[in-house]
């Protein structure tokens, strides 16, 4: 009785709310989306999506002004019972997730207006998974990750099958559900296993909070060869790996990329996938450094696997999001290199995020084109469909070009320094078999990338049969906020290729 | 007052890409002549740096390199930072980066018409790109470069392409990306296992000198950059990109590739990888020096094999590459020295050739040699220059070339490093003498055929006009200079490769008299 009564007073006095409060903005700005329904008449609903935009952008503004630099006071410190750690890659994240919010919001509000389906509890399940991930990067104990890697799940399960009318998104929402239910399923055996193994009092340093990561890692530091544990971590990995679009855990990417809205399908890509590398840099970093011999390895496999799967997949697709998605893991696999770096380069970690920011830029561009092109169905967005866009609408065509190359990292632009710390990283890690096969993927990836340029640049090369007519679809207007958010990404995207000392300096924490 | 001098290098890049942006961004709006005269600009400014620092080098003495300096461009914590300067192997071929530039771009402006300002924007980011390569100490912003201007070669083969321009851009990027990566991991593996803190020569240099890098890790990392370098720059027997790529390429495209950007892959493996990783070197140079010998000899027969003058303009530039691997592959300065001699002659020359050859389709509407012939009598200026380009390229001594001094350099050095090679090298004269002599003979001497007299009336061809002979005299001024007077690039060539190059003579040594050397043939 004693010893909760002393638990609880501590949970009481590191219950500091101010630590977490972006994550109380974004809730309440979330909350204030389902107010305004009810209350505003209904020729004013048009405004939702906008306080959503504004507000997630007024929020960002605030964070990078006066809350970023020291984590609101509370920077590398322990919160809520050692449920939350708030440190340097954390506070990063937090922007990362609100920028992706924004630019998910402005995508959203170009498509979602070619469907009939409401539109404030899109904002409303966009904004609270925002907060969900903002907290999963910070999260310091399995419970914490769990709850909130499950808010964003069961968000996604949602957002994925929005266009509740067409069978092919009904259908990613499905494939969705069951194996992210899967995944999940994974991870928290995993997490059982090693609180099973950490509580066993016949092991060396065990302990009654196996749950916390601080906990659980001095008990690792003791028992690295224990078999039980081994297998915990293996299945975590593999619950993470889902989240990552890993192979084996792949297989549902290309259905529900093409599946789903398009807006969400940006989320998916990017920041999905961006909590999950911002969880595993954490783990490998923290809790599993003692598990090193094994996860090295693991790791190791992983990204080989998912470079080669990710790039030879996409080299026949046609359909503008499945190729994206197949892309997207490759992506992933060479953020896995990355990864597998930071377990023993500490300065890799800031490789990673380098990564993940401008693959957002470029990711975000090219989503944005393409929410411009696609019609009244956005899964049969075809690349033949920008065929001549550069002649048709210049704009467009420059944004998805530089986009595009950004994505295959050709220098000038920033997905190519990306690339290049990743393997600067890999080298002094020593993991020359993974740059390798990092470099076969890259060179393959240059055949689908430059066939989608080309297909944008130049005069049709050949006719495909049965191929859209591009002539006969037509391109969304450009509006003013669009012209400037798009020449935003794209410039930013041809600028950090060129001078990486602000974004740099920025991330200065992580090395 | 301060030292400007080390800013004109940075002047020479930014002002070719602030005009390309410039035509980016002015989109339609600009008229012709604002454009040509952006572009002019853009071509002429480095030119004329480039004249000011040949006259104005002086090598620090302890560095060995001339107007140094260094920008931050976010990336100092990975040891990446932009810094340029010149030493005595950077700047023949900076000074003909500069030249070749100008001689395109000066073409593209006077003769070229469709979708000129797109056209001039992407030659003017790869001259920037170009005006980087050999002015970079910075051996990430040397591979930054070379992108950068390796990118605008696709998209122009894409857009004025000739035939099979799809399959020869698809072809020529895959082959060059795959060359690019293998030579960026040998930078960066470099770069790690030197332990040094920068990706600077000279800092990368001292780390070296402090320490002996392990042999494994030096043969391996030489070749990365060997094989990396050796796609690039169309060793054999990967090699095949080459003649297809520039058969497609428009000609300023191919003139600026052949002549220059080709070189880049070179003067790395002159530059940097043979003086910091000796032993490495010294384990792939007999290989090289047989890859080498194929380009000389196999690439040699399919030259004389090609009808179509770009094609075989195309392969000779391909086999003269041959000579300086051989160069490289000595391992000695004299070796060194022909091969970056040569590299200078040679850029010239193959950009000569291309700018004249394009002349010729001007007049003949063909490339198919066995299908012209008399042009020499209506156009005796432009068969004067031919003869004059394809002699230098064969690198006979008589008009007092710059190739031959390159050609004979390389042959003295490689009579010290395998004496048998000498021969089959000195054969491969004899092959560029048969296919050289022969396009001359097709194409400007002799009657006109049947075939060529019915399609092209006779008449009506003209000799060349000023707009052509402007930018060839360029090329040919220089040329022949440098052949009068190889002093004026080669001493301060000799004395930057005897600062790197002597303590790898004795080690060679070494190695020859340790081990048997391989059966001769």
């Amino acid at each position: 009785m004693q010893d909760n009564l002393s638990f609880f007073q501590e949970a009481a006095q590191t219950n500091l709310w101010g630590a977490i409060l972006p994550e109380i903005f974004v809730g309440l700005l979330a909350c204030s989306l389902l107010v305004l329904e009810m209350v505003l008449p209904k020729e004013r609903q048009a405004l939702i999506p906008r306080v959503a935009g504004w507000g997630l952008t007024a929020i960002l503004g605030w964070y990078l002004l006066f809350f970023h630099a020291h984590g609101g006071g509370h920077l590398n410190s322990v919160t809520f019972a050692g449920m939350l750690h708030h440190d340097a890659l954390g506070q990063i994240m937090r922007a990362f997730f609100l920028l992706a919010g924004i630019l998910v919001c402005y995508l959203a509000s170009l498509s979602l207006k070619k469907q009939r389906v409401p539109r404030t509890e899109f904002y409303h399940i966009l904004l609270v998974i925002t907060g969900a991930m903002m907290l999963l990067a910070q999260s310091h104990s399995f419970v914490m990750l769990f709850v909130a890697l499950e808010t964003i799940a069961v968000g996604l399960y949602i957002l994925v099958s929005y266009y509740r009318h067409t069978p092919a998104s009904l259908e990613a929402g499905l494939k969705y559900l069951i194996l992210g239910a899967l995944s999940s399923s994974l991870l928290l055996f995993g997490i059982v296993l090693l609180y099973g193994a950490a509580g066993n009092p016949d092991l060396a340093g065990h302990t009654a909070h196996g749950l916390n990561f601080a906990n659980l890692r001095a008990f690792l530091e003791q028992n690295p060869d224990n078999l039980l544990v081994i297998a915990g971590m293996v299945l975590v990995l593999c619950g993470i790996s889902f989240k990552i679009a890993a192979v084996p855990f792949q297989v549902w990417v290309p259905d529900v990329y093409q599946g789903a809205p398009t807006p969400v399908t940006a989320f998916l890509a990017v920041a999905s996938k961006a909590a999950g590398f911002a969880l595993l840099l954490s783990l490998v970093r923290n809790v599993f450094q003692p598990l090193q011999d094994v996860i090295i390895p693991t790791l190791s496999i992983l990204a080989i696997l998912t470079i080669l799967v990710g790039n030879l997949g996409a080299l026949g697709q046609r359909n503008a999001k499945r190729l994206i998605g197949f892309s997207g893991i490759a992506h992933a696999g060479y953020l896995l290199v990355g990864v597998t770096a930071a377990v023993t380069i500490p300065g890799a970690a800031g490789a990673v995020v380098f990564y993940l920011f401008v693959y957002l830029l470029a990711s975000f561009a090219v989503f944005g084109v393409m929410a411009h092109l696609a019609g009244d169905n956005d899964a049969d967005l075809q690349v033949a469909h920008s065929t001549e866009l550069l002649k048709r609408a210049p704009f467009l065509g420059a944004v998805l070009v530089i986009g595009l190359g950004s994505l295959a990292g050709i220098p000038p632009l920033a997905g190519f320094i990306g690339k290049l710390l990743i393997f600067v990283a890999a080298f002094q890690a020593g993991l020359y078999l993974l740059l390798g096969v990092a470099i076969i993927g890259v060179v393959i990836s240059i055949s689908y990338y430059f066939g989608w340029m080309r297909t944008a640049i130049f005069r049709r090369w050949q006719v495909v049969e049965g191929a859209p007519n591009p002539d006969e679809q037509p391109i969304q207007a450009l509006t003013l906020s669009s012209k400037a958010l798009l020449g935003l990404l794209a410039g930013a995207t041809v600028f950090l290729g060129l001078i990486q000392a602000p974004l740099t300096a920025w991330l200065g924490g992580l090395w | 007052m301060t030292d400007f001098t080390p800013y004109l290098l940075h002047a020479a890049i930014l002002v070719p890409l602030l005009g390309a942006v410039a035509l980016l961004l002015g989109g339609r709006a600009l008229g012709g002549g604002a454009v040509k005269g952006v572009a002019l600009a853009g071509f002429s400014v480095p030119a004329v740096i480039s004249l000011w620092l040949w006259i104005s080098y002086a090598a620090d003495g302890e560095t060995g390199y001339a107007f140094v300096s260094s920008i931050n461009t976010g990336l100092q914590h990975w040891g990446i930072q932009l810094t340029l300067g010149l030493n005595g192997i950077s700047l023949p071929l900076y000074i003909l980066a500069a030249f070749v530039g100008l001689g395109a771009g000066l073409y593209a402006i006077l003769t070229h018409s469709e979708r000129l300002r797109e056209y001039l924007m992407l030659l003017l980011f790869m001259h920037a790109g170009l005006m980087g390569i050999f002015a970079s100490i910075d051996i990430f912003f040397f591979y930054f470069f070379h992108e950068l201007a390796l990118i605008p070669t696709f998209i122009m083969i894409g857009i004025w392409g000739g035939r099979e321009r799809r399959y020869a851009a698809m072809k020529m990027t895959i082959y060059l990306t795959l060359g690019a990566m293998l030579s960026l991991l040998g930078l960066i593996a470099l770069y790690v296992q030197s332990g040094a803190d920068t990706f600077s020569l000279i800092d990368l240099r001292a780390a070296i000198e402090g320490q002996s890098l392990s042999a494994a890790a030096q043969t391996y990392t030489f070749a990365l950059l060997l094989f990396g370098f050796g796609i690039l720059v169309s060793l054999w027997p990967f090699h095949t990109w080459a003649p297809l790529g520039y058969g497609a390429a428009p000609t300023a495209a191919a003139m600026l590739h052949a002549g220059v950007l080709k070189k880049f892959g070179l003067y790395g493996l002159v530059q940097i990888g043979a003086p910091l990783l000796q032993e490495g070197a010294a384990a792939w140079a007999t290989t090289l020096a047989w890859l080498a010998l194929g380009n000389v000899i196999i690439i040699g027969f399919i030259t004389i094999a090609q009808r179509d003058l770009k094609q075989m303009i195309g392969y000779s530039s391909v086999m003269h590459m041959g000579y300086c691997f051989l160069g490289v592959a000595c391992l000695s300065t004299m070796g060194a020295g022909g091969a970056v001699l040569l590299m200078f002659a040679h850029g010239l020359s193959v950009a000569l050739l291309f700018l004249l050859g394009s002349c010729v389709y001007q007049r003949a509407q063909t490339f198919d040699m066995t299908a012209i012939g008399g042009l020499g009598r209506q156009a005796p200026i432009l068969s004067a220059l031919f003869a004059t380009a394809i002699l230098a390229s064969i690198g006979l001594p008589g008009p007092g070339l710059a190739n031959f001094w390159g050609e004979l350099t390389v042959f003295m050095a490689l009579w010290e490093f395998r004496s048998w090679m000498v021969v089959p090298a000195v054969f491969g004269v004899v092959i560029s003498a048969v296919y050289g002599l022969r396009a001359l003979a097709n194409i400007f001497f002799g009657e006109a055929t049947e075939a060529f007299s019915k399609k092209v009336d006779a008449s009506t061809i003209t000799d060349l006009n000023w707009r052509e002979k402007t930018p060839a005299f360029i090329l040919l001024v220089l040329l022949v200079f440098v052949g009068v007077w190889p002093r004026s690039v080669s001493d301060p060539l000799d004395r930057s490769l005897s600062d790197l190059y002597p303590a790898m003579e004795e080690r060679i040594e070494l190695t020859v008299t340790e081990v048997p050397a391989r059966p001769e043939l």
